[in-house]
């Protein structure tokens, strides 16, 4: 075996350009896959680590009669929890409002929260701090979307909960920036009190997000959602992602393996003699099969060492600096957090699965064309005759 | 002592013989504009930022818990319908072919991007059940003589706190309205216009509605011919009728 890599390796080094030419698309392929996973699962953990520190915390209790994705629920989804079940959660009312800033009207969610919670990263002691009649907090989209700025006062409508309007100035305290769309886009934050005081549901809350030390209970009335259910979302559409993307490294991988078969293919038909040579000196058929094979799957190595020689500087470059997403706004309009700069994660399992992954398929697609030495007749293949 | 008894005496009766007579001026306005049912032909005129665009449409009410509306110009808003039966609101639109019931949030949305949402448009629950009124003066308005009234909410499900009118003294018809939120924060105003004799009762032709925290020259509302007490047929307050 270790002549067989031996040989190998005396052979490919001599076949100098055509060697590196495969090399360096199998090595490109290899890191193109490495790349484009690490992104994705750089963007999973970034898009889960922002859900939870500002919308999902530890789990949510919903009111039973709230469902986020239908807004004709948010008028009576709502309800009391006693004191004892409401310790360890943060609770968030939402109502619907009007704002009007610069005379255009904007339908927006008014979304109360504890003012001294910590559970969030909303930046909620802006709402505590602040000396304005009623002070509010907003996203940076939301900001951008109503033309509003830090210190602006604009007029809110609200219905209190008999349905009668109610209109009062608001005060933009603080306008933060997140990558959670779902915490930014048409939201306005205020202290749940104030909210209470201004709708008359005094003690209710649309949904609770527990921190880390909530036990889960069954609560009538009330729904837990765990972190990884809150979570699936953000799973499917990674998961998606990667399906559509491996669809485009597949076919890198696909054309490097079949100039590696190519490659072999040709071997096979010029080196007839050297075959009927090893076969006459004593190797088995299988041995020389194996040769060629070991020859094959020898390009994806010399692809891992060329990658790592490529790959490791420039991995480690993006995994610390990251990447700049300029689309990453226009994904958020859309829902998705998708933050301005992303850190790709390479794992140990990305990087070791690719290597077998095109270790495997190599030596497979080398291993094919190789078959055919077994079917030679040594004799005819020493004269070198076409066979 | 006794002057002042006196005078908070009368003061008293004058309060009371005041709430009495807006009650009486209330009733009569409700007299004028509240009928078994009505059929109307009208054109809402939406002022835009750019341009302004004419609504035509045809509409059967009954009471204050039926009514059906059919567009008919312009062409894209031709066959449009709207139900509403009680608190409840449909929408048929013949380009989807497809009936959506509207509720929640989308209440508040403006009717074709005019000042008016669809929660105004089903509010035509009688002034008298709804608020307790107080003339608080009188004023002349285009040329008019007016009582002003000042109405507050006597029950909670109301959608403005308080409301003022100015009551025409001599036809019983509000030529001004202007609508409250809780916080005394004026939400919209409504001129009526026009004032015509029909079937024996004074209505306003014209109605300009204004949406005073939005920009715009707010939305003019025309009847062009207006019908009380007619006979509707069951079947157009049913929601089989909105796709025929």
């Amino acid at each position: 075996m270790k002549l067989a890599f031996q040989l190998a390796y005396k052979n490919l080094v001599g076949a100098g350009l055509r060697t590196w030419l495969n090399v360096g698309v199998l090595s490109f392929s290899f890191i193109v896959i490495i790349f484009y996973n690490g992104l994705i699962d750089g963007w999973n953990e970034q898009a889960k680590r922002d859900s939870i520190a500002w919308e999902f915390g530890h789990g949510q209790l919903r009111n039973a009669g709230y469902d986020p994705f239908d807004p004709f629920t948010i008028l009576d989804g709502h309800g009391v929890l006693e004191q004892k079940q409401a310790e360890n959660l943060t609770p968030i009312l939402i109502r619907q409002a009007s704002i009007y800033p610069q005379g255009r009207m904007f339908s927006v969610a008014l979304k109360g929260i504890d003012a001294n919670q910590t559970t969030l990263e909303i930046p909620t002691q802006a709402l505590r701090e602040s000396t304005a009649a009623m002070p509010v907090i907003i996203g940076k989209n939301m900001a951008d979307a109503a033309k509003l700025e830090t210190g602006d006062e604009v007029l809110l409508r609200w219905r209190d909960k008999d349905g009668t309007f109610d209109a009062s100035s608001a005060t933009i305290v603080q306008v933060f920036e997140t990558n959670v769309p779902t915490v930014d886009n048409g939201q306005l934050w205020i202290s749940i009190e104030k909210l209470w005081e201004m709708t008359g549901l005094q003690g209710h809350a649309t949904l609770f997000v527990a921190n880390e030390k909530y036990q889960p209970e069954q609560i009538p009335g009330w729904k837990y959602e765990s972190q990884t259910e809150l979570l699936s979302d953000i799973t499917d559409i990674i998961a998606t992602k990667k399906v559509s993307g491996s669809i485009m490294y597949l076919l890198l991988l696909a054309i490097a393996l079949l100039a590696i078969f190519d490659t072999q293919v040709l071997s096979v038909f010029r080196r007839q003699k050297e075959i009927g040579t090893y076969i006459s000196l004593g190797m088995t058929r299988a041995q020389v099969v194996g040769l060629f094979t070991v020859e094959g799957s020898m390009y994806s190595i010399f692809a891992m060492t060329v990658g790592s020689i490529i790959g490791i500087p420039l991995f480690t470059y993006l995994a610390t600096k990251g990447i700049a997403f300029p689309t990453a706004s226009a994904s958020r309009d859309m829902g998705v957090a998708m933050a301005e700069r992303i850190f790709p994660v390479f794992g140990i399992q990305l990087i070791l699965g690719t290597i077998l992954l095109v270790v495997i398929a190599a030596t497979i697609v080398s291993f094919l064309p190789a078959r055919k030495i077994s079917k030679m007749d040594p004799v005819q293949a020493l004269k070198g005759k076409l066979q | 002592m006794k002057k002042i008894f006196a005078l908070l005496v009368f003061s008293t009766f004058t309060l009371v013989a005041q709430a009495q007579d807006a009650n009486a001026i209330l009733d009569k306005v409700d007299i004028n504009l509240s009928s078994k049912n009505r059929v109307i032909k009208s054109e809402m005129v939406i002022h835009g930022r750019r341009n302004s665009r004419t609504v035509t449409s045809q509409g059967w009410s009954e009471g204050d818990d039926r009514s059906m509306t059919e567009y008919l110009a312009p062409a894209r808003e031709k066959g449009t319908k709207m139900l509403k039966l009680d608190d409840r609101l449909w929408i048929y639109s013949p380009s989807s072919d497809r009936i959506v019931q509207i509720s929640g949030h989308m209440l508040r949305q403006s009717v074709m991007g005019s000042d008016l949402s669809y929660e105004d448009m089903m509010e035509d629950r009688k002034l008298q059940e709804m608020y307790t009124a107080k003339v608080t003066g009188e004023e002349n308005l285009n040329g008019r003589k007016c009582w002003v009234l000042k109405l507050d909410g006597k029950v909670e499900d109301i959608a403005y706190q308080s409301r003022k009118i100015w009551v025409d003294q001599e036809r019983y018809v509000p030529l001004k309205e202007e609508l409250f939120a809780k916080s005394g924060q004026l939400l919209k105003k409504t001129e009526m216009k026009d004032v015509k004799k029909v079937d024996g009762r004074w209505f306003p032709m014209t109605m300009i509605y204004k949406d005073m925290l939005k920009d715009g020259k707010g939305t003019e509302f025309r009847l062009l011919e207006i019908k009380f007490d007619q006979q509707i047929p069951e079947y157009v307050f049913s929601k089989g009728a909105l796709k025929k």
